[in-house]
């Protein structure tokens, strides 16, 4: 039976876990004020981007036998790169778990299709995850998403991912990141990035809203020259973008699990001093007994 | 003239000019091509190197560039660039230190004629131009 001292302890350690908790909630939402940020400042460079390169693809899907080897499916896929982006750090719910979830069903599927997979890791639980399972790690990088990162890590990234497949050590390349959605949902999604898809998507938005475009420049140098060095951007811009939907969505995530957390330590604390109030009126109700008993006694 | 053209300047981190300009100067792949409004719609890689522009009120501006690429309308300049300096946001001290690196490893790796060399090579570039863009707000 928990003693008075026992349940007092035990207040006050809820309390302590609660200023943890709370601290840590704050900390989540200055930083993703911050990625948010980031993210918001990224969009004039992709949608331009994308403008760019949709207008090109266009010019040059007529020409399927000279184009570009990144955009063109291997008739056989023997190997498959998967870029795993998760957290560093935990305590933000189901967060990393539910990023692991989506790879795995993608990997199970692969393998009895009897497709080799190999993962390169970005973010600490994915890798230490990939690692107990004996998953076929390629490539780590820890200490970036949810930190402050440049362009340059989504390059250098995607410039080994490029050359492995123009190599022809990989067939196919996809990346499991988190979409941001809103504060309150962080949706787990998996994309092709090599060779490219969806270009031409893009472009159907883009005609309708962007009226005074012309499509027909002058190119220099060439339409091919031009779109061989765009092409490995594309995918560059992808992965930046999606380290930054994931390093905001890890955010918001922990964001939410601190302030349930938080909740959680109040009504904790709630219950707790109830019944250490209880267990206090016990013990003054049985002294008083004792005293009034002992009195009884004196007086016979 | 007919009046001026929009330059805009912007980078996966931040866009670094927002501006009308009267002409913009820009190192295109195949040479220095400069802009004025009303200028045919062209695309280009861009080289390392300086944009110059006017503003609007005739005074010359430098932007450092990374590479990129310039979509030119007759309006309307857009640069994409990987990454781009305003003169104020060069770290010179940086940039010395980039290239006594460059040249060092450039020393080293020029015998295997391989792709350190090349990328010091860029590296070497990159630092030459921001240094001149430094040195280029000192001497005004």
């Amino acid at each position: 039976m928990a003693t008075l001292k026992d349940i007092q302890r035990k207040i006050v350690a809820v309390k302590k876990t609660q200023k943890i908790t709370k601290a840590m909630n704050m900390v989540a939402a200055s930083k993703l004020r911050g990625a948010q940020e980031k993210m918001e400042a990224f969009r004039p460079y992709a949608d331009k981007f994308a403008e760019v390169l949709a207008s090109l693809s266009e010019r040059i899907a007529a020409d399927e036998e000279h184009a570009p080897a990144l955009l063109v499916p291997r008739e056989e896929v023997k190997t498959i790169d998967l870029i795993l982006m998760t957290s560093d750090r935990g305590l933000c719910g189901s967060f990393n778990t539910n990023l692991i979830v989506k790879a795995e069903k993608f990997l199970k599927e692969k393998a009895d299709q009897g497709v080799e997979t190999r993962i390169i890791c970005m973010g600490r639980k994915g890798r230490d995850y990939c690692r107990r399972r004996k998953y076929n790690i390629k490539d780590q990088h820890i200490g970036i998403v949810g930190a402050r990162f440049g362009f340059n890590v989504a390059v250098n990234v995607g410039s080994g991912v490029i050359d492995g497949f123009l190599d022809g050590q990989t067939d196919e390349v996809y990346m499991v990141s988190s979409e941001f959605v809103s504060m309150a949902r962080q949706v787990p999604t998996i994309k092709q990035l090599v060779p490219i898809v969806g270009v031409e998507k893009v472009e159907e938005a883009e005609k309708t809203e962007d009226v005074g475009y012309i499509p027909e420049h002058i190119c220099e140098p060439s339409v091919e020259e031009l779109m061989a060095e765009m092409l490995p951007k594309q995918v560059y811009v992808q992965i930046y973008r999606g380290l930054l939907e994931t390093s905001t969505s890890e955010h918001a995530a922990r964001m939410a699990a601190m302030d349930n957390a938080t909740t959680n330590c109040k009504d904790m604390i709630t219950s707790l001093s109830l019944v250490y109030n209880k267990a206090r009126q016990a013990a003054i109700t049985a002294e008083l007994m004792d005293i009034v008993g002992g009195a009884e006694a004196l007086k016979g | 003239m007919a009046g001026n053209i929009m330059l805009e300047v912007v980078t996966p981190d931040k866009s670094v000019v927002t501006e009308e300009a009267q002409i913009v100067v820009a190192p295109g792949e195949y040479g220095e091509f400069g802009v004025l409004i009303g200028h045919t719609s062209f695309l280009t890689a861009l080289k390392i190197g300086l944009i110059r522009y006017k503003d609007p009120g005739g005074i010359e501006r430098v932007v450092f560039v990374n590479g990129g690429f310039a979509e030119v309308l007759p309006n309307k300049v857009t640069v994409l660039a990987e990454s781009a300096d305003r003169r104020i946001d060069i770290d010179v001290e940086r940039a010395r230190a980039a290239l006594k690196r460059a040249e060092e490893r450039m020393a080293e790796a020029s015998k295997k004629e391989d792709i350190d060399f090349r990328r010091a090579e860029i590296a070497l570039a990159r630092a030459m131009h921001r240094i001149r863009i430094a040195e280029t707000r000192r001497a005004a």
